[in-house]
């Protein structure tokens, strides 16, 4: 603390040590208080005995959210791909595109989805137009996925598209002129680059679908996911404790998850961070 | 020819209808190590992509081996390119660089760790193996780039400016030891550079190119002592070019006067462009000089003293290793080899005369004149050319 140039640089950090500190740490340590005590405030793990109960609602969750972050991908490596190949003017005017559904609220994206899914929603006053058979659509796993993908698939375009960004020209020539086409190219040296956009493309869009409680909740009909186990527990059970248990494992899980996806990035922290 | 490997007949480039290249003719020996040498924007980089596949001209056949090139891609030529920024794999470490080409082509793992140790040793780069590119320092990079395109064993090495990152001395010792690869594996060797002096140490012959048109194709010698034209004389070292008349051979007039040369083969009467190099020129007391002028500036460059003179109103630059100070009086006095007399050109007038700074520098205080502008006037001819 006798440098005076470190403590300046300290106190620029200050205002967001405060805020971590205020909202990140404390509220973690409440949810740990509540996850190990019962509603009279004594320590128990019978919580934890409750949630197994729940497994299945778990195991559907993690495998809903797996189902969209796969499907994100799948759209969105092969979009951000093509668009890195545009100009650099149609690039700027397809990534806006790709940015626009985020400056609409989620609540209302989601209200619009119900009404194209909807039974006498849009597609399917669209179909008996067309005099075709009606399809069930809305309170099915799949409109829950539709609603994941819908809502997040910016969050796994972007990563990609900025990582593919980076990769130089000249790099690209350099494996061409080493003798490989334009398939071994993309193979031994656009895929390998990419890998930590993908990295946190996954895991960004994989962790908000895991624990949404409103997509499903608005197109799942009686599907629940965790999230809104975790928000009734909450909010019209008033149970703390069940609540913030589940909220506890959730995290375990997903920081799992991370921890495996980071595997492989070589140790590279660039991939949460991006 | 039978140790011809490239040809390009009349090869016409232009990107967005901006000619890049226009109708340009090279013939390329085997085992030779050419120099395409110009300013930025002057179509070096573009010849050197469209020897490497990566441009594609409209007009002119490009032939390698006396097969025509036509719509064969970079991958299926039998040349390696060394990139301006080197355009290593920033994925893969010392070792899976340069083993990439091998990769490619499937070479048997023993084979391709014997070939690869080979190359490393080549460039001095053994124990590197396992570090990673970020981890090198340019000159590293440099070599792993050379060992990278050597392994898979090319007819043909293209050089983009491959040494113009690197630092004044790093850079001559990478000059003699490009050379020193070259002559040892005796192939061909296509560099490109804006810089004279290298083009001048390293090549067996140089390619002055400028406007997208070759202005002089020769040995180094050649090039420097016979320019073709003001550019070249321009471009290649520092030069005095003077108005002049050719009265009959072995005699012209310029600077009021008439001097005895060597050239001849000219009209009479035919106006003239002459060339004298400033260390050509020799200084003395003005009564004992052929000319005599005014020194407006003397700057002292460790050799010489590279000196300013003004005779009638034209001004000369000349080096001495005498100690010369601003608002002399001398004399100067050139022998007659030391007169290059040259034919007019579109680039007459244009330079040799130093009363005035380089137009890069005019440039530089114009508020008029755009930086992107230029570049992209440039087009594709590399993104620093």
């Amino acid at each position: 603390m006798t440098n005076p140039r470190a403590l300046r640089q300290k106190l620029v950090a200050a205002p967001y040590l405060v805020w971590a500190a205020v909202f990140i740490v404390v509220p973690l340590a409440m949810v740990a208080y509540y996850a190990f005590t019962d509603p009279a405030g004594n320590f128990t793990l019978s919580n934890f005995h409750e949630i197994a109960g729940f497994s299945h609602t778990f195991i559907l969750s993690i495998w809903l959210g797996l189902l969209s972050t796969i499907i994100c991908l799948l759209i969105s490596y092969p979009l951000a791909y093509l668009i890195t190949r545009c100009s650099p003017k149609t690039q700027r005017l397809l990534m806006v595109l790709v940015m626009l559904p985020m400056w609409i609220n989620l609540l209302l994206r989601t209200y619009a989805l119900m009404k194209l899914l909807e039974d006498t929603g849009f597609i399917n006053e669209l179909l008996s137009l067309l005099h075709l058979p009606p399809v069930h659509l809305i309170n099915t796993e799949g409109a829950v996925v539709a609603g994941m993908v819908y809502n997040f698939i910016p969050y796994m375009i972007l990563p990609i598209y900025n990582v593919m960004t980076r990769i130089e020209t000249p790099v690209l020539e350099a494996s061409r002129d080493l003798g490989c086409n334009g398939f071994q190219t993309f193979r031994r040296v656009v895929f390998p680059l990419s890998i930590p956009g993908i990295v946190s493309g996954v895991t960004m869009v994989f962790v908000p679908s895991v624990s949404t409680f409103y997509i499903s909740s608005k197109l799942g009909g009686s599907i629940t996911l965790v999230g809104d186990i975790i928000e009734y527990t909450f909010n019209s059970e008033a149970n703390y404790n069940t609540g913030a248990t589940m909220s506890l494992i959730l995290m375990g899980m997903i920081l799992l998850c991370m921890l495996v996806m980071n595997q492989f990035t070589g140790g590279d922290e660039e991939a949460i961070l991006v | 020819m039978a140790d011809l490997i490239v040809s390009l007949q009349d090869v016409t480039v232009a990107f967005d209808g901006e000619i890049v290249l226009d109708r340009v003719s090279l013939d390329i020996q085997n085992g030779e190590f050419i120099t395409l040498l110009g300013p930025s924007g002057c179509g070096k980089t573009t010849t050197l992509r469209i020897l490497g596949g990566f441009v594609e001209p409209q007009a002119g056949t490009v032939t390698f081996d006396g097969r025509s090139m036509k719509g064969v891609p970079p991958h299926k030529r039998q040349v390696s390119t060394i990139f301006q920024r080197y355009a290593l794999f920033p994925h893969l470490n010392v070792y899976d660089n340069i083993a990439f080409g091998l990769r490619v082509r499937k070479t048997p793992e023993a084979e391709l760790c014997e070939r690869v140790e080979q190359v490393l040793n080549m460039v001095n780069l053994r124990g590197f193996e396992k570090r990673r590119i970020q981890a090198l320092s340019g000159g590293q990079q440099q070599r792993v780039a050379i060992a990278r395109a050597l392994v898979t064993r090319p007819k043909m090495l293209l050089l983009d400016e491959p040494l113009a990152a690197l630092d004044l001395k790093l850079r001559k010792d990478m000059q003699v030891e490009l050379k020193n690869i070259q002559k040892s594996l005796g192939i061909t060797f296509v560099f490109v550079t804006h810089d004279q002096e290298e083009a001048l140490s390293m090549s067996d012959r140089v390619v002055v190119m400028n406007d997208g048109r070759i202005q002089q194709i020769g040995t180094p010698q050649d090039v420097y002592n016979e320019p073709q034209n003001a550019f070249v004389a321009d471009f290649i070292g520092e030069s005095n070019i003077i108005d002049g008349v050719m009265l009959r051979d072995g005699l012209c007039r310029f600077a009021g006067r008439d001097f005895e040369c060597v050239d001849g083969g000219f009209d009479r009467e035919q106006p003239v462009d002459v060339v004298i190099r400033p260390e050509d020129v020799k200084v003395g007391a003005p009564e004992a000089g052929m000319l005599s002028g005014l020194v407006t500036g003397s700057t002292f460059k460790g050799v010489h003293y590279e000196v300013i003179v003004d005779v009638n109103g034209f001004k000369w630059m000349v080096q001495t290793t005498a100690c010369i100070t601003v608002g002399e009086h001398i004399g100067l006095t050139v022998g007659p080899e030391d007169i290059h007399v040259m034919r007019k050109s579109e680039y007459s007038g244009l330079f040799g005369d130093y009363s005035t700074f380089s137009d890069e520098m005019d440039r530089l205080s114009d508020p008029a004149f755009s930086a992107e502008e230029a570049a992209a006037a440039k087009g594709g001819d590399g993104d620093d050319d």
